[in-house]
């Protein structure tokens, strides 16, 4: 009896604990990269084109105390000391900064984005309440990280961060400054690699200015967490060696001044008016019967506004707002029209009865709620080709932001033509049409999906050369992705992404002629 | 912009037999179907009740094959495998159906005696399930499972007293981590990978009801913890390792034909009173058996 009793015991425990020491934890692909190792310092950067910015100078920075001053010398040993004293902590957060600001930057944002994107919850009488960044703490919190916004937030950091490193590469090979380990032998460098890199103005203290400074005014909720992040990096930068206490201070406050004017033109971008009226949303639909269409209507319950209606008006990067009203396509098929009765039924037969490999595709290229939007999506996918590119951080801003301006200015063309046509999606057209992804509260003409995909895949084909068949396949596969999913037709997908590789096809022109070939 | 729905867990369709106070005799072999019905309108959005007219009821539906084999009188094997069908009234959203996954248990009972009048019976379950096909996880409520390899270790201890019974049961589900089809994902912090930590579970039971010739007869009493896990946040999409509690009571009786005593059937019904990032679900479940005796 006792032994049966032990038995007992003995299985009963085995059962619990053998799986609970089982290894569950999971990491990110971007967790264990090693420290960024330029090939290239860029030196010449000083002289590329900026996005903004009317000269590399237009923000001065005071000459540097010489490395032999007492100033720079307290500096030096506030550096010593930190190194005297470094915990594991302390060196795991050098590991991360120094994979790369830029990209760490990116994906602060993107968690931001996939945080935020969250439609807000209906009002008793049935309408939907309009996050307001007057009051952004109050529920619905601002903003509603949608895919316009998102694009939007994106290309601001990324263009910021873009002029505010072309600032800093411009005094730094005007000053010389060589970085703490270069002066003084008993500074190490640690966790980073030795360069050549003029230290004066950092430019991790460059990228954390200009990024907490437009992200307070993009997640105004956000600015506390933000911020630290600030003081985790500069610190890191400090504690590596790679910086001294007034290659900080400068950096900081030339990137919250260059972000400054990113501020001013983002206040009068027409972002503030995308959202429009009870009357304007009335409007769109009474145009479009007018015309003899039958009119897009929100598939959710209740009846959601549409998201964003006049983001088609925002400002564009690479070209003007009349540029951008001519890369608006044609109009899709009459709704009435045998080739939109075939489109609707090509949609039709994809999803009844759909395919495992179907739904996957689907759910791959999904960016819906909750997650960091296509733009993000396709910042990902940048993001980990640049590791491997060996890039200094102004290339990486460059690329970034050359990517980014390419997906804001796809959302703004596409939310255009989306409004301008206020085509029905393809459950208005057959209601048996079920979807395997909600279907995105906007009309469908022309795919937001295949516009951004088709810009993205273009810049990105110009950036690295030998992936360009992998993007261009990419963004095939996501435009696809739409169609097999139940949530657009075939026209919406291809024109988008011809619409989408016409406006990356700025941004190459651009990258051209930036100086940064 | 998308419609947030949500989803029910189907652990309360897990064979009744892996956690009852009963075992089949040696040599004895029972086969049989279970047909289980879930249906719910509203849902606990992390703890706020709410309904959702994109989703309008959710409905799952299963069939489910079940064995449990007599080593000896002591010592039971089981297995099942449902196939799922879900379903939503409201919103958009496609259907989706598919063979959900396979269990294997082992049921010991290593001890039983009599304390005063009555009899007390204690048992050991074992069991492992995966899944069987590569269904679609992040697609909740809508999904057929969650995907997850699942390691359930449970103690049971049964007494009986005349015709009248009561059994206690905990168990603790280990699940491994499941992926997505998707290359990221935001839950409290974005994760860049497509792997999924799942938060294990504590499951445990009451039942209190009457054992005569025929008929077994209950009262039934589960709760559902999960340590772990996250709310899902205001008008969010559900995630495969969202915080999922409930508490659910119910009924249940099995009824031996008496001039055919090879056949049992089986029948009751649930109601979730209680949850967390679960559906507020009616679940109903009705089968029948087939014992073979091999002499």
């Amino acid at each position: 009896m006792k032994k049966i009793g032990l038995l007992f015991f003995v299985t009963v425990a085995g059962l619990i604990t053998l799986p609970v020491a089982c290894k569950k934890s999971i990491a990110d692909r971007t967790a264990n990269i090693p420290a960024l190792v330029s090939d290239n310092l860029d030196l010449t950067a000083g002289t590329w084109k900026p996005v903004l910015l009317y000269r590399a100078d237009t923000f001065p920075v005071a000459t540097p105390a010489a490395t032999n001053t007492s100033g720079y010398i307290a500096d030096l040993n506030e550096i010593k000391a930190y190194q005297h004293n470094i915990t594991v902590d302390q060196k795991e957060k050098i590991k991360y900064w120094a994979a790369g600001a830029v990209l760490r930057w990116n994906e602060i944002m993107r968690e931001l984005v996939a945080k935020y994107n969250l439609p807000p919850y209906q009002k008793d009488d049935g309408t939907y309440p309009i996050p307001s960044s007057a009051n952004p703490f109050a529920y619905p919190q601002f903003p509603f990280s949608n895919p316009p916004y998102a694009s939007r937030a994106y290309a601001y950091v990324s263009a910021a961060q873009y002029d505010a490193l072309i600032a800093c590469w411009f005094y730094k090979t005007k000053y010389n400054r060589a970085a703490p380990y270069k002066v003084d032998s008993s500074v190490q460098a640690i966790g980073i690699n030795k360069t050549d890199l003029p230290a004066y103005p950092s430019e991790a203290a460059v990228l954390a200015g200009v990024t907490v400074e437009m992200l307070k005014l993009l997640f105004p909720t956000e600015i506390a967490n933000v911020q630290q992040k600030l003081q985790e990096q500069e610190l890191a930068a400090i504690m590596s060696g790679t910086a001294a206490r007034s290659d900080i201070t400068a950096g900081e406050a030339l990137g919250r001044q260059v972000a400054q004017q990113f501020a001013a033109r983002g206040r009068t971008d027409n972002t503030s008016k995308a959202v429009g009226t009870p009357a304007d949303w009335t409007n769109f639909e009474t145009v479009a019967t007018a015309n003899g269409e039958i009119p897009w209507f929100s598939l959710e319950v209740p009846k959601r506004n549409p998201m964003l209606p006049f983001f088609g008006n925002v400002k564009p990067f690479l070209f003007d707002s009349l540029t951008a009203v001519s890369l608006r396509p044609g109009p899709p098929p009459l709704t009435h029209s045998d080739q939109m009765k075939q489109e609707t039924e090509e949609v039709y037969n994809y999803i009844k009865n759909p395919d495992r490999n179907q739904i996957k595709i689907v759910q791959f290229w999904a960016d819906g709620v909750g997650t960091y939007t296509p733009p993000g999506h396709w910042d990902a996918i940048a993001a980990e080709d640049f590791i491997r590119k060996n890039y200094s951080e102004v290339r990486w801003a460059r690329n970034m932001a050359l990517v980014n301006m390419s997906l804001m200015d796809a959302g703004i063309v596409c939310w255009n033509t989306k409004y301008y046509y206020f085509n029905p999606r393809p459950t208005q057209m057959n209601p048996s049409i079920k979807t395997l992804t909600g279907i995105p509260n906007f009309p469908a003409y022309i795919s937001g999906h295949s516009t951004f995909s088709g810009a993205a895949a273009e810049i990105l084909s110009y950036l690295i050369p030998e992936n360009a068949a992998k993007y261009q396949a990419m963004a095939q596969e996501a435009s696809l992705s739409r169609i097999v999913g139940g949530i657009h037709y075939r026209s919406d997908c291809s024109v988008g992404l011809q619409v989408g590789k016409n406006i990356g096809d700025y941004a190459v022109q651009r990258a051209q002629t930036d100086g940064g070939n | 912009m998308f419609s947030p729905v949500l989803l029910l867990l189907c652990y309360h369709a897990q064979a009744q037999v892996e956690n009852d106070g009963i075992m089949m005799k040696k040599k004895q072999w029972c086969n049989g179907a279970t047909y289980m019905y879930t249906g719910w309108d509203h849902y606990w959005e992390g703890k706020l009740k709410r309904n959702n007219q994109n989703v309008g009821t959710f409905t799952s539906q299963s069939v489910m094959y079940m064995t449990n084999y007599g080593i000896t009188d002591n010592l039971n094997v089981l297995a099942n495998l449902p196939y799922v069908w879900t379903k939503m009234t409201g919103g958009t959203l496609h259907k989706l159906d598919g063979f959900q996954d396979v269990s294997v248990a082992v049921k010991w009972r290593p001890i039983s005696f009599n304390i005063g009048k009555g009899k007390l019976s204690l048992f050991a379950v074992g069991s492992f399930s995966t899944p069987v096909t590569n269904y679609v996880i992040d697609f909740q409520p809508l999904s057929i499972g969650m995907g997850s390899t699942n390691v359930t270790g449970r103690i049971t201890a049964d007494y009986q007293h005349g015709i009248f019974f009561a059994t206690a049961s905990g168990a603790y589900v280990w699940r491994g981590n499941v992926k997505y089809d998707r290359t990221a994902y935001y839950d409290t912090e974005l994760h860049l990978t497509n792997e999924v930590q799942m938060p294990n579970m504590f499951i445990s039971n009451l039942f209190i009801g009457v054992r005569v010739k025929n008929l077994v007869a209950q009262a039934t009493l589960e709760n559902m913890i999960t340590p772990g896990g996250f709310d899902i946040r205001r008008n969010d999409m559900p995630s495969v390792n969202n915080k999922m509690n409930s508490t659910n009571v119910g009924v249940h009786a099995k009824y031996t034909l008496p001039f055919f005593t090879h056949v049992e059937i089986l029948g009751g019904g649930s109601y979730t009173v209680a949850g967390r990032n679960v559906g507020q679900a009616l679940m109903l479940h009705a089968g029948a058996y087939y014992i073979f005796s091999f002499k």
